[in-house]
């Protein structure tokens, strides 16, 4: 196995979906390969840094608010949909 | 060494919910909103890189979702269903905003050498306690803005939010071999440009 068979495999390891003897030939390539080994640590480093990130969490008060017009807005169509005359007299709101 | 296994949502009772919904029971909506507006903001928000993009996003993808329920078939997760409608307007956005670029999931940007690693030194054991909590945020946000709209996206949905090849190829309307195709480029693109942030300052890199 190459360093570039093992590159174009790495996200199914990475992932766990593969069989087993295809695992095993990566495996053995990670333990005389170096630069490999690093890629390989690294990429999985970078998934985990990112999921653990918190990044653009949503804070409560916008999403309160979201939430509150997400809702008003369901039940303005829910009105307009079960009063045709209403929707056809009134095309937007906006 | 170890694999990365997705979070998974819990299922729970959201076919009841889905079925209030359909029925006109507007806090069985609310509570799907509840469920699942933190991942739309987040998905929306890594697509467009936009604050106000990414809210008006959130509204409109439930808005969308909850007007269309009933074309709803139950066929894949509900949370699939609403990705692709928050994906779709998300790209939207983001077409507007940069109208003089191309923005599309189909893009397949340059060749595979646009991925081919070229820092190998290890990175720091802790690489995430190098940097306050701030700063940090400041570096993933503006590595993650450098990447295509469309290796973004899958990376998103993939390694973020924890969704399957499966279900990421079902919400982006991309084939199998795409989704993995992109989301081996996006995750050694990042890995790359995170290497400059991270790696082994002690360890004796061949720094110059």
């Amino acid at each position: 196995m190459t360093c570039s068979d093992f590159l174009k495999e790495l996200t199914d390891y990475l992932d766990d979906s593969m069989d087993a003897q295809t695992r095993a030939e990566l495996e053995d390539h990670l333990q005389w390969c170096h630069n490999c080994y690093v890629v390989c640590n690294t990429t999985k480093m970078t998934i985990e840094i990112y999921r653990d990130s918190h990044l653009y969490e949503l804070p409560d008060d916008l999403r309160t608010r979201l939430r509150t017009a997400i809702v008003s807005k369901c039940e303005c169509h829910k009105s307009q949909a079960s009063d045709p005359q209403g929707q056809s007299d009134s095309p937007t709101t906006k | 060494m170890g694999t990365i296994q997705p979070k998974v949502e819990a299922a729970g009772d959201e076919l009841t919910l889905v079925h209030a919904a359909k029925a006109g029971d507007i806090s069985a909506f609310e509570e799907l909103v509840k469920r699942y507006d933190r991942n739309v903001f987040r998905i929306a928000q890594h697509i467009t890189q936009n604050r106000e993009d990414a809210e008006d996003v959130v509204q409109d993808a439930f808005l969308k979702a909850y007007q269309n329920l009933a074309n709803f078939q139950e066929q894949s997760k509900f949370y699939t269903w609403l990705v692709r409608i928050a994906v779709n307007e998300a790209l939207m956005r983001l077409r507007r905003r940069r109208p003089e670029r191309m923005v599309s999931l189909d893009e397949d940007i340059k060749t595979e050498e646009d991925s081919m690693p070229r820092e190998v030194a290890d990175w720091s054991p802790n690489p995430e306690q190098l940097y306050n909590q701030g700063e940090l945020k400041e570096i993933l946000g503006k590595t993650i803005q450098g990447l295509p709209p469309s290796f973004r996206t899958v990376f998103v949905l993939r390694d973020v939010e924890g969704l399957s090849t499966e279900e990421t190829a079902d919400a982006l309307d991309l084939s199998i071999p795409a989704v993995k195709s992109r989301l081996l480029r996006a995750r050694l693109q990042l890995r790359e440009r995170l290497s400059k942030y991270f790696k082994n300052r002690t360890g004796g890199d061949g720094k110059q």
